[in-house]
């Protein structure tokens, strides 16, 4: 029997969860079917968190994409159905990317599995960067460089920690609904280890009385704590907020049962959310919003 | 003796030849062992300087992989080599990075600036940056200069110019201490 999972009309980091509390109750081996055919928006991190929860099944998984062709259109110029035909069963029609001519996505989804992979993304992401993040989103030439290194960052801790390969995708888009004004977005998604258990795997780690998703998440984000003895260790994601407080952007980590977020005056997301569907791996959310030129 | 490293030529070398970027930490290693390869083949007291004015994007990890790391392995009493390193080519964002891989162990270094001036960066107290300066500005002394220079006693200045020594910010020559750049 399959499980139709109903993946609401909008979908972002706070719904994917309506999509996870129906997926993690369920056992690996039970056949899904994500249905997607209402969804008319998705952003980078909803769609590479789909791709990661096909990774999660050990029975391969099938998906129903959107039925409106404006929505669809764009998953596949996002590079979406691309990586979805390699680990769904697709149902329904199956759109093909038309060439060209699609500035809001920045970086396509795009596989990350080892050291390679990050130099590929650093190169790709440079060539548009540069425009869009200065004349679009209007900010300062020098964040073109902390942009792409917050990026290689974000990626590394997929090859350093997940133990298995993950999803990058880089979006523009106008957030209406919370923001009003255009952001970038960096999604960062993988089903490995998480946080918890790669912070456990340290030697001689001691664990204190609480330890749990929340706290691992908070040595790691906020602490600079990291699983390797060497100090100059958990730089990447203290380099990661830096950048994201200088911009006064939002950057939000999932791994397994919680969430932790830096966040910013424009949004009214929580520090850190516990008790959330259990989901493997680690999904990282850095959103940059435009910058308002002084009239 | 001085010598000169292009990192960018060095990535290119011992990475992939396409790269232009140093970012992760295999590929700072993979570039900081070639570093320590050519040190190694050079024999003596050695001013290395380290050109980044080719490398287009330095993440936090590779500063950490090829400058913290290279650093640490030769401050101390006890270096394997005589080896003193000036950064050059460092731009804004560059320095983000190679200043918080500093931070993290309290390390130090000297870059020269666009201008040609040096620079002092990363974890130095007062007491040794003030000391730093002035031997700068003497160009070249033993701690009764610095001392008098600072108006301090000499074997205050003596002890802040070992300690500038082991960090590898100043040139030990004989029984005087000169600055990185001026040793050039």
């Amino acid at each position: 029997m399959t499980t139709v999972i109903n993946v609401p009309p909008s979908l972002d980091d706070a719904t994917i969860e309506q999509v996870l509390d129906q997926v993690a109750p369920l056992p690996r081996d039970q056949k899904i079917l994500i249905d997607a055919r209402h969804t008319r928006w998705a952003s980078p991190y909803a769609l590479t968190s789909m791709l990661t929860i096909a990774q999660t099944r050990a029975e391969r998984a099938a998906f129903a994409g959107p039925e409106n062709d404006d929505t669809a259109s764009y998953w596949a110029r996002t590079g979406f159905y691309r990586h979805a035909e390699q680990l769904f069963d697709l149902h329904g029609h199956v759109p093909r990317a038309r060439n060209g001519g699609e500035s809001s996505v920045l970086l396509e989804i795009t596989p990350v599995a080892k050291s390679e992979d990050v130099h590929d993304v650093v190169e790709r992401i440079q060539q548009k960067a540069q425009a869009i993040l200065v004349n679009e989103l209007h900010l300062d030439p020098q964040a073109t460089m902390r942009f792409a290194m917050t990026l290689s960052e974000a990626c590394q801790n997929i090859v350093e920690h997940a133990q298995r390969g993950g999803w990058v995708a880089v979006q523009t888009y106008t957030w209406a609904k919370r923001l009003g004004r255009r952001v970038v977005q960096i999604a960062v998604c993988d089903a490995g280890i998480g946080f918890r258990a790669s912070l456990e795997s340290a030697h001689g780690r001691r664990m204190s009385d609480r330890w749990d998703d929340g706290m691992a998440l908070e040595d790691a984000v906020i602490r600079g704590v990291s699983r390797f003895r060497d100090p100059g260790r958990g730089q990447g994601l203290a380099g990661v907020r830096r950048f994201v407080g200088k911009w006064d952007g939002k950057l939000s980590v999932r791994s397994g049962t919680a969430r932790i977020a830096i966040v910013p005056s424009w949004d009214e997301d929580i520090p850190l959310a516990e008790d959330l569907a259990p989901f493997p791996g680690a999904q990282i959310q850095i959103t940059i919003p435009e910058r308002i030129p002084p009239r | 003796m001085i010598n000169h490293i292009d990192v960018s030529s060095v990535l290119r070398r011992t990475v992939c030849d396409l790269y232009s970027n140093l970012v992760t930490r295999p590929t700072g290693a993979a570039v900081r062992t070639e570093i320590e390869n050519l040190l190694a083949s050079w024999h003596g007291p050695s001013l290395t300087v380290i050109d980044f004015s080719h490398v287009n994007l330095l993440d936090f990890s590779c500063a950490d992989e090829v400058v913290a790391k290279l650093l640490l392995r030769f401050e101390g009493r006890t270096p394997p080599q005589d080896a003193y390193f000036l950064l050059r080519g460092v731009r804004e964002d560059h320095l983000d990075a190679i200043e918080a891989a500093l931070e993290r162990y309290g390390l130090a270094l000297v870059m020269q600036t666009d201008d040609g001036d040096p620079l002092l960066v990363g974890t130095v107290d007062d007491a040794h940056r003030r000391a730093w300066q002035a031997l700068r500005e003497l160009g070249r002394g033993a701690a009764e200069e610095l001392g008098r220079a600072l108006g301090e006693p000499p074997s205050y200045a003596e002890s802040l110019l070992v300690s500038l020594h082991e960090r590898r910010l100043v040139m030990r020559l004989d029984d005087t201490y000169v600055p990185l750049v001026a040793a050039q």
